[in-house]
Formats: structure tokens, C-alpha cells, sequence
């Protein structure tokens, strides 16, 4: 009895080390870009361009780029992956073949991503003659995040009880209608909620966009679509490594990562928004 | 027998390789209640969902024989999935309300089967809960989450449901398994009134019910037909030792 009581509260204390450790890293990560970042967070650093080789002035061309560049990215891989999705999980018979693309697709989320940022160079860069532009990188993460896209939409409709369906069908809907209006509905808040955490990734992702569009330094906002732009993670990275006074610049290194963790926090506050009002509006 | 609404003939049915119904062939009459029961994976839950074509939803399965509905065979390829389903309606075992509002629930067939007007909606979903015998439990909530019922009347729902698009023929799996013994009265209770404007079609595993309720009893085994009768006649004096052996309980 005794023995049996030291092992539960061993075992759970095990646990509670897991999350602490975790939780800790989190709050450490969080400190150290806070501490050192907020200093140089202000409305003219939000609004302003860069200046003197990127050592005064602010970011808001790599905040536009990087907002330009994920909706780009949300407006490839929403459609396109929930639309896979559906026909994976609703469609396609269940064979050796659709077993070996859903594989695939599992396997493509494990790609590197510079292997993708190499491809989009090749694709929509070159054969597609995009040139280097929001596009081209946009539609790069676009299928870096697919893969993402379609395995969380997927679980999103396994997770629609199968009774749904026939009774729609019992009732003499077709297949079609019986997913439109007794699956999607159900299923839409955590296709959502995967992909946009799939978005906020891509957001803070730097190898893709490295050939595919993101310039070293754009003193003025994109013009088009097909401008270069400057982005936060790229910047981040220009600002930590390659800049001519790295040490002197690193402030404004700090400000760019707590204002592009900002950013990723907010999209996952989206997310979790989303679903909740989904949910809400579903149950009246 | 009266007039003849559903005719099996030589029915088969194959999941795969397993052939799970031998050359069934049954007639099944008009606004009666007609009672199917047999030991567990003795084939009559998928002879049931081969009247109104739900095993199609099923990978990997193929029906071969007759399954005529008012003279028309619903395995013909000219035939329409979706036209049988609404003229055959179904009640599930577990009875599977929609996450909506009671009133979207017993809307939906009428709404995916295109019908727009509100009146005309309003007027057959107060009809079909009436039908139902579940009007007066839920006339003042229609619009809260139809999971709020208890599961009795969540099942009464369901049948409600099945009533909105005027099917004529309702198919039943074991509608009252899951019920406490109340509720399944007033299910049975519910099959009485119904029997009149709809042919109505249960599997069951409670030998009782099955006596109670059904006008003709069908005994199935290891995918056959192995006695179709009379209830009362079936009851008392079932032809087959087999049958005699299952309803007095010695096995199944």
C-alpha cells in the first residue's frame, strides 16, 4: 500500500517537472527578448523605415512584408488544403494509392524548409518567371504549410462523428450536401484552428523566402505583389549576423523578435478566437 | 397477406468476399409493422440498410437479387440513391441528433431537399413532433440544442426527423436498445400510431418487443431467412426447430 502510494506521487510529481521544465524555457525565451527588446518598441519604430544601413529608423516594411506575404501564403494553402482534405477524407476510397499520397503528405510536412525555399526558386521564380517577389515567396510557404493544412483538416473531419453523415444521407441528402451542411460546419473550427497555427509558422519561417523574395534591405514599402519585400524573420536574422555593426544594431535585433513573436502570438490568438466563436455559434 | 409494399427476391449480399445475405426473399405489407430479429451478425441490421441503400456508404460491397419497392427495383441503375432514401426513412440504433437546435434537426430533410418556404416548414416540423408523440416535451424550447433531450427523447426526435419529408416506409435498427425501460414504451407506443400511415420495418433483439409489437416476425440466421410468418402464429407455433430454439432463448 505503501509503495504503491510513493509511486503515484512520484509518478505525478514526474509529470509536474515535465510541464515545469517546459513552462520554464517559455518564460526564459520570453524574459530575455522582452527585457531587451522593449526598449527600442516604439510607435515610430512600428511605423518608420530603416535608416543609416538599418542602424536608426523602424521595420514597418518588414512587418508589411511579412503580413503581405501570410496572406498569401492563408489565400494557396486554405482553399487548397481543406479542399484536399475533403476529398482525402470524404471522397477517396480507401486503397493503396490514396494511402501512399496521404503518406507522402505526412512525409512533406518533414521537408526542411530550405529544401522548399529551393523549390520555389525553381518553380515560381524561374519556370513560372514570377521573379523574386511577395508571390513567389507567399506561394512558397503556401505549400510548405499544405502538408500541415491537410493532416490538420483531415483530423478535423475524422473527428465528425460518422452518424452525422448518415443521417444526413438517411434523409435524403446527397454526399455532397450531407458534408456541406452536417460535416464542414462541425469540422471548420479545428480546420482553422490548424492551419492558422500552420500560418504562424510559415510567418516566422526564413529559408523559403530567402531566394524566393526578401530583400536584404528596402528602405520604402512593396509596390505590388510582385515587388521584393523585407520580412521580420529575414530581418532578424540580417540584423543578428550580417550587419556591418552587428553588436550596435542589436537592440533593434531584439525589438524585431519580440515584435515577430507579437505577431505569432496574435495569429494564434486569431485561432483560438475562431474556434471559440465557431463553437459558440454552432451550439445555438 | 394484404398489399405488398416491399419485395425481396433472392437477395444477396457480399462485405468483401464474406456473403453476410443468401437469397433472401421476403414480401413486407403495407402499414404494418414488420418485425426482424436473429442472433447478433445474423445479417438483419445490413438486410435492413439494403431498403433504403445505406450500405452503399460501405467500401467494398455488392448486392446482387431484387429489392423492389412499389414495383420498382432499387438496384436498378436508372434508380436515384437519394430518392429512395427520402421515400425510405431510418432510425438508427443510437439515436444521432445533429449538434443543432431541435427545430433545425427535424427541418433538415426538408430544407436539403430544397424545400424554402418558413410556413410550409414550421407547419411539418410542429406536425412531425407531433407524430412522434415529443410536441408537448419540446414545444417551448425548439430552439435549444437538441442535446439537452434525454436520450429516450433525443430517439423520438430522431424518428421525428425521419417523418418531416414523408417517407413511406420507415426502417428501424434496434430504436429502443439503448432506452430505459419507459422510454422504450413510448417508443413502442409510438410504432402503434405510426403503423397506420407508414410501413414500418424493426430489427430488434428483445424477443418480447418483437411479439408486441410487430404484425409478422422474420427469423434470421447466418445471413437466411429461415422463418417468416405471423407474429402470433411464429410465437406459438414456429414451423423450424431452429426458430422454436432462439425465441424460447436456448441460444442467441
Amino acid at each position: 500500500m505503501k509503495a504503491r502510494q510513493f509511486k503515484e506521487i512520484f509518478g505525478f510529481n514526474i509529470l509536474r517537472l515535465c510541464v515545469g521544465i517546459v513552462i520554464f524555457v517559455l518564460i526564459v525565451i520570453l524574459y530575455d527578448i522582452t527585457s531587451k527588446g522593449i526598449g527600442v518598441i516604439s510607435w515610430k519604430f512600428l511605423t518608420a523605415m530603416p535608416k543609416n544601413g538599418m542602424t536608426e529608423g523602424g521595420i514597418l516594411p518588414a512587418i508589411v512584408g511579412t503580413v503581405l506575404v501570410t496572406v498569401i501564403t492563408a489565400l494557396l494553402s486554405i482553399p487548397l488544403g481543406m479542399g484536399c482534405a475533403i476529398y482525402l477524407n470524404e471522397y477517396a476510397s480507401d486503397n493503396k494509392i490514396t494511402r501512399l499520397i496521404r503518406m507522402s503528405i505526412r512525409n512533406l510536412s518533414g521537408v526542411p524548409s530550405i529544401v522548399y525555399g529551393l523549390f520555389g526558386v525553381i518553380l515560381f521564380v524561374q519556370m513560372m518567371n514570377l521573379g523574386t517577389c511577395i508571390l513567389s515567396a507567399g506561394f512558397t510557404l503556401g505549400l510548405m504549410t499544405l502538408p500541415w493544412t491537410i493532416t490538420a483538416s483531415e483530423e478535423a473531419l475524422k473527428n465528425v462523428p460518422n452518424s452525422y453523415r448518415e443521417g444526413a444521407l438517411a434523409l435524403g441528402a446527397t454526399k455532397w450536401q450531407a458534408i456541406k451542411t452536417n460535416v464542414l460546419p462541425y469540422a471548420i473550427p479545428g480546420m482553422l484552428t490548424g492551419t492558422i497555427l500552420g500560418l504562424s509558422r510559415a510567418a516566422g519561417e526564413t529559408a523559403p523566402i530567402l531566394f524566393t523574395g526578401a530583400a536584404f534591405s528596402l528602405p520604402f514599402l512593396p509596390k505590388s505583389l510582385f515587388s521584393q519585400f523585407m520580412a521580420l524573420p529575414y530581418h532578424l536574422y540580417i540584423m543578428s549576423t550580417q550587419h556591418h555593426a552587428v553588436s550596435k544594431v542589436r537592440p533593434i535585433a531584439y525589438g524585431t523578435a519580440l515584435v515577430l513573436i507579437a505577431l505569432v502570438f496574435i495569429m494564434n490568438l486569431c485561432a483560438v478566437m475562431v474556434r471559440y466563436r465557431l463553437r459558440k455559434i454552432k451550439m445555438e | 397477406m394484404d398489399d405488398i409494399k416491399i419485395r425481396a427476391g433472392d437477395f444477396n449480399f457480399y462485405y468483401g468476399k464474406a456473403h453476410v445475405l443468401k437469397n433472401v426473399s421476403m414480401d413486407i405489407a403495407t402499414n404494418k409493422v414488420t418485425g426482424i430479429i436473429g442472433p447478433s451478425g445474423c445479417g438483419k441490421s445490413t438486410f435492413l440498410r439494403s431498403i433504403n441503400r445505406m450500405n452503399d456508404t460501405i467500401l467494398g460491397t455488392k448486392a446482387e437479387g431484387r429489392m423492389i419497392i412499389d414495383g420498382k427495383n432499387i438496384y436498378d441503375e436508372d434508380i436515384d440513391v437519394v430518392e429512395i432514401r427520402r421515400k425510405v426513412g431510418m432510425v438508427f440504433q443510437k439515436s444521432n441528433p445533429f449538434p443543432k437546435t431541435i427545430f433545425d434537426n427535424v427541418a433538415y430533410g426538408l430544407r436539403i431537399n430544397g424545400v424554402k418556404d418558413k410556413y410550409y416548414i414550421q407547419e411539418r416540423v410542429e406536425k412531425s413532433l407531433k407524430d412522434a408523440a415529443i410536441w408537448d416535451e419540446v414545444k417551448d424550447r425548439l430552439n435549444k440544442n437538441a442535446f439537452e433531450l434525454s436520450g429516450g427523447q433525443q430517439q423520438r426526435l430522431c424518428i421525428a426527423r425521419a417523418l418531416a419529408v414523408e417517407p413511406e416506409i420507415i426502417l428501424m435498427d434496434e430504436p429502443a436498445s439503448a432506452l430505459d425501460p419507459t422510454a422504450t414504451l413510448k417508443i413502442e407506443e409510438l410504432i402503434q400510431q405510426l403503423k397506420k400511415k407508414y410501413t414500418i420495418i424493426i430489427v430488434t433483439h428483445n424477443m418480447q418487443q418483437a411479439a408486441r409489437i410487430s404484425d409478422f416476425t422474420a427469423f434470421f440466421m447466418m445471413g437466411e431467412l429461415i422463418e417468416y410468418n405471423i407474429t402470433s402464429i411464429m410465437f406459438t407455433k414456429p414451423s423450424k426447430k431452429i426458430t422454436e430454439d432462439y425465441i424460447t432463448g436456448r441460444f442467441g
